[in-house]
């Protein structure tokens, strides 16, 4: 019997789930076939280390679609279907249990597994990563008010953890082994701007200084630290980045450069496999380099382009990354790749509201982080974001100037 | 569409010159919030709140008949209210606009005329 053609999809996550969904509505009318891992239907991520912490959201809130949703759209959903292998001369997958899925294009969009802490003590009850609506659900249980938590790097994920833990009445230090915080996503002045707020807010930040043991018996109780000094803590959180999860597709002979190597069309070296959202690297044509992306906008994006190109649309990806993230009554707002600039304009457009622009070798915009108030400073971000896209040459002193409209600007660019 | 115009009353908004071609203003009344939209030379109006978070829409971008929330880059069709782009996914409200002498003229819902 033949069977009809199918889209498998590994990986349930955001863009799994929303490339699936893009298929249907491009008129896809074969199978779809979902496999996730995670035993739940696919949800939103980034409440998770925000409302979902402050117990203002359940997980279940965050689910992206309803049941219903997949039946009507004739989406095969499996929750506990974690992919063994992908045989490419045969072109299907191999789940767990022996189950194969044939398949007519494979999208493989598996996500990243956050590193783990690899101190003596990391195995020690108290000591989290954030990544799953599981995770999520042990760590709301730590922040309870009065607790000592000790948060493991000064990235996204461990500054919106530590406002979190804030807010819920916690006292929250955070570790960072880099001199500074953000080192990957942005200038040092922006990263600057926001540690001096989490110090108002009473967080104890500390850099250059590694975990070298975490201590307790059953349970964690403190942190020695590489200084030679020791934090008492009731819990440990830990982010320090991601991996992508590329190891199907290594195992399967699929080029792999930091991620699964997709070209612009988001296709792997096999025509008939394709990557998408956190997992994969593609050429940037803006940033004239190879880049991969941790966010929830890119996980988006690809998605809806993937899901056309696995119909032979050809539709090359040049979006302009964004991302945003919510640390107390502060927004920040991320267009385009800051950390590839030289040269930084800042402009003040609020008492507390700062739009960082941030300029290449050549003077060409390639990066604009807002920090403030949303009103004050979305607007401005997002015309950036247009004049990134058009690889944009501005006077820097223009872009410090608070009383120089951008939008007039996006009129003599030319896209 | 006002289909329901007599139990709206039709209050000034601002004159057609305040919002620039391809923008979106914010206009406050009686408790309400507002965004009103200027595209292709016409106007049109919704509800000011984004329906997912809470986001003035005003604060947004205004791009191909679509308003783009400031928060999260969801979208609306502005003459619809009808969501086009996640994370957005339920209806914003929309209200009717009508210009009279130079002045943009909101349709909103009537009190109670005790």
């Amino acid at each position: 019997m033949r069977t009809r053609p199918t889209m498998v999809i590994i990986g349930a996550g955001q863009s799994g789930a929303r490339a699936a969904h893009a298929l249907r509505d491009n008129g896809w009318d074969g199978g779809i076939t979902l496999l996730g891992n995670e035993c739940v239907a696919p949800y939103d991520r980034p409440p998770l280390s925000k409302a979902v912490l402050l117990g203002e959201k359940s997980t279940t809130q965050c689910a992206l679609y309803d049941e219903a949703f997949y039946r009507e759209q004739r989406i095969d959903l499996r929750i506990d279907a974690a992919v063994e292998r992908i045989d490419r001369a045969a072109r299907h997958v191999v789940v767990k249990g022996g189950l194969t899925v044939p398949y007519y294009r494979l999208l493989i969009a598996t996500g990243a597994a956050p590193r783990k802490l690899t101190a003596p003590g990391s195995t020690l009850t108290g000591v989290h990563c954030l990544r799953t609506v599981a995770d999520a659900g042990q760590i709301v249980e730590e922040l309870q008010p009065g607790r000592q938590i000790a948060i493991v790097g000064a990235g996204f994920i461990g500054l919106e953890i530590a406002a979190t833990a804030v807010a819920r009445g916690c006292e929250v230090a955070v570790i960072e082994t880099a001199a500074r915080a953000l080192m990957r996503a942005v200038p040092e002045v922006v990263a600057g701007y926001l540690v001096e707020r989490h110090r108002q807010m009473g967080v104890d930040i500390r850099f250059a200084v590694q975990v070298e043991r975490i201590l307790g018996e059953h349970r964690v109780s403190g942190i020695k630290l590489s200084d030679g000094s020791t934090l008492a803590c009731d819990c440990v959180i830990a982010g320090i980045g991601v991996k992508p999860r590329t190891e199907l597709a290594e195992a399967a002979g699929i080029d792999v450069a930091d991620g699964i190597a997709v070209d612009d069309t988001l296709r792997t070296n096999d025509p008939y496999i394709f990557a998408a959202g956190d997992v994969c690297s593609f050429p940037h044509r803006l940033f004239r380099r190879r880049i991969r992306l941790e966010c929830w906008k890119n996980a988006e994006d690809h998605a809806r382009i993937v899901a056309r190109n696995m119909l032979d649309r050809g539709e090359t990806y040049s979006e302009v990354p964004w991302f945003w993230s919510d640390q107390y009554d502060m927004t920040i707002q991320i267009a385009g790749m800051p950390a590839f600039a030289v040269t930084t304009a800042v402009r003040e457009v609020g008492e507390a509201s700062r739009i960082f622009f941030g300029l290449d070798r050549d003077g060409v915009l390639v990066g604009a982080s807002g920090v403030g108030r949303v009103s004050e400073i979305a607007r401005d971000v997002r015309i950036a974001q247009e004049l990134i896209a058009r690889r944009a040459n501005i006077d820097p002193t223009l872009l410090a100037d608070r009383h120089v409209k951008l939008k007039p600007l996006l009129a003599v660019e030319a896209l | 569409m006002a289909t329901e115009t007599s139990s709206l009353k039709w209050v000034v908004a601002c004159a057609t010159h305040d919002i620039d071609e391809e923008d979106v203003i914010r206009f406050d009344h009686e408790g309400a919030s507002y965004a009103v939209y200027r595209i292709d030379g016409g106007f049109f109006a919704s509800d000011g709140w984004c329906t997912h978070e809470r986001a003035h829409l005003a604060d947004g971008f205004v791009v191909n008949r679509e308003i783009e929330c400031p928060l999260h880059q969801g979208r609306f069709d502005i003459p619809s209210g009808k969501p086009k782009s996640p994370p957005v996914c339920v209806q914003l409200k929309t209200h009717p606009v009508r210009v009279e002498n130079g002045q943009v003229m909101l349709g909103v819902p009537a009190q109670d005329a005790s």
